[in-house]
């Protein structure tokens, strides 16, 4: 008998739980499809800002390729932009680890012909007002990659203008453009290997 | 009618929550940055403090004591998801900016402490205006913290104000100061604490003055 304040208890928060549950689930059921419809029209247009007149499925055509990049091993996710079949451009989505206040989540677009498309920002922690100009809404600064390969500029002009290369870097701020640039720089570097395309693992 | 005079006063000034209670720090100093993230976490959390009262208080009865914490919890985390859920299929851009303090609004202590202070032991449509006037106050401070640092730290107001109200908000968008460089300090962290600060004593002071007055 002196179980039963516990058990009437118990059945109480059973119920209140149930009653949650399927409250929140049915919220969940009803908007999944708008969420999911959300989530990859962002993704589309990040897409979109890089690579314009491409007929594929490209979410669809998307694969992983696990390699060493910005010196940690990281899962790569890259976007083939095809027409009529024939690839002309691939999109890599990848984690460039020494921001100035943690890790860069870019994604960049390079041609066959091995010239970038552009780099874009997909998230940060840099600092706002200072680091966060790498933000397409903030400033124009990364749109300055575009046409840009690993010969133009040369291998010593690939910097920031601290370091001797032609890249301006913020007033306040050098970590952060300096981290865009080697970041891209390095991708160009991978990309020019067979590997990426490969079943062979790069290292 | 004085009841709901009373509880509205407690809510807007006399016990705001995040002036005198000093409750909910933690979403009140992070997202305060600037005014369209002060006003979107100011509705959700209004939102859920009016749903989490409202419900505790229709069911008081039958909640008992020894697991009225877990109950209030679950409540208050279930609305909390449902706000998340709303959020990301309505206003994803806000979600992808307020997305990470969202699900904070659950340990926003304002929110439990309301419902074990008042809605456990008031009827709903009390717990319903202290909930909402609550809420509000709550919210007020989050804006005007928010337009402060956004107006010290940036030069603007209600930038990115199209990520709350669609077209119509890109109109909303003022440059207070055209060619501003920005105070970085307002932006971070130390100007959130130093701006809530400055709320705080000029709410003492006003205070103070009102208690001379009337002695």
């Amino acid at each position: 008998m002196k179980l039963q304040p516990i058990f009437k208890a118990g059945i109480l928060l059973f119920t209140f739980t149930a009653i949650s549950i399927f409250f929140v689930s049915m919220v969940q059921d009803s908007t999944q499809e708008r969420i999911k419809y959300n989530e990859r029209q962002l993704l589309i247009q990040r897409l979109g800002e890089l690579v314009t007149s491409y007929d594929n499925n490209i979410l669809q055509d998307k694969f992983f390729k696990k390699t060493m990049l910005h010196g940690i091993e990281q899962t790569l996710t890259i976007y083939p932009a095809k027409n009529n079949n024939q690839t002309f451009a691939y999109l890599i989505e990848h984690t460039y680890p020494n921001g100035y206040s943690g890790s860069i989540r870019l994604l960049t677009g390079v041609g066959v012909d091995k010239k970038l498309l552009g780099v874009r920002v997909i998230a940060h922690k840099e600092t706002p007002g200072l680091g966060d100009k790498i933000e397409t809404q903030k400033s124009d600064w990364i749109k300055q990659f575009l046409g840009l390969s690993l010969s133009n500029p040369t291998k010593q002009n690939w910097k920031v203008k601290q370091d001797g290369g032609i890249f301006d870097a913020f007033t306040g701020a050098t970590v952060t453009p300096r981290a865009i640039v080697t970041a891209t720089y390095q991708v160009l570097e991978l990309f020019s290997k067979p590997c990426l395309f490969n079943e062979k693992p790069c290292n | 009618m004085e009841d709901y005079i009373k509880i509205t006063k407690n809510g807007l000034w006399n016990n705001n929550q995040a002036l005198v209670a000093l409750l909910g720090l933690c979403p009140l100093l992070a997202v305060t940055s600037n005014i369209v993230n002060a006003i979107g976490l100011g509705l959700a959390t209004t939102f859920v403090l009016v749903a989490s009262n409202t419900t505790i208080s229709i069911f008081r009865h039958y909640i008992r004591k020894e697991i009225r914490i877990p109950v209030f919890v679950l409540l208050i985390a279930s609305f909390v998801t449902i706000v998340e859920l709303v959020m990301q299929s309505y206003f994803y851009d806000l979600y992808l900016i307020l997305g990470i303090f969202v699900p904070l609004i659950v340990t926003n202590c304002a929110i439990l402490g309301r419902a074990e202070a008042f809605a456990s032991k008031n009827s709903w449509d009390k717990s319903l205006l202290d909930g909402l006037m609550m809420g509000v106050g709550f919210s007020i401070v989050l804006v005007i913290l928010g337009a402060m640092r956004e107006l010290i730290g940036s030069g603007t107001l209600f930038d990115q104000s199209a990520l709350l109200l669609g077209d119509l908000g890109s109109t909303l968008s003022v440059t207070v100061f055209t060619d501003y460089q920005g105070t970085l300090m307002a932006v971070l962290p130390p100007g959130a604490f130093i701006g809530l600060g400055l709320i705080v004593a000029i709410k003492n002071l006003i205070d103070q003055k009102l208690s001379q007055k009337s002695v």
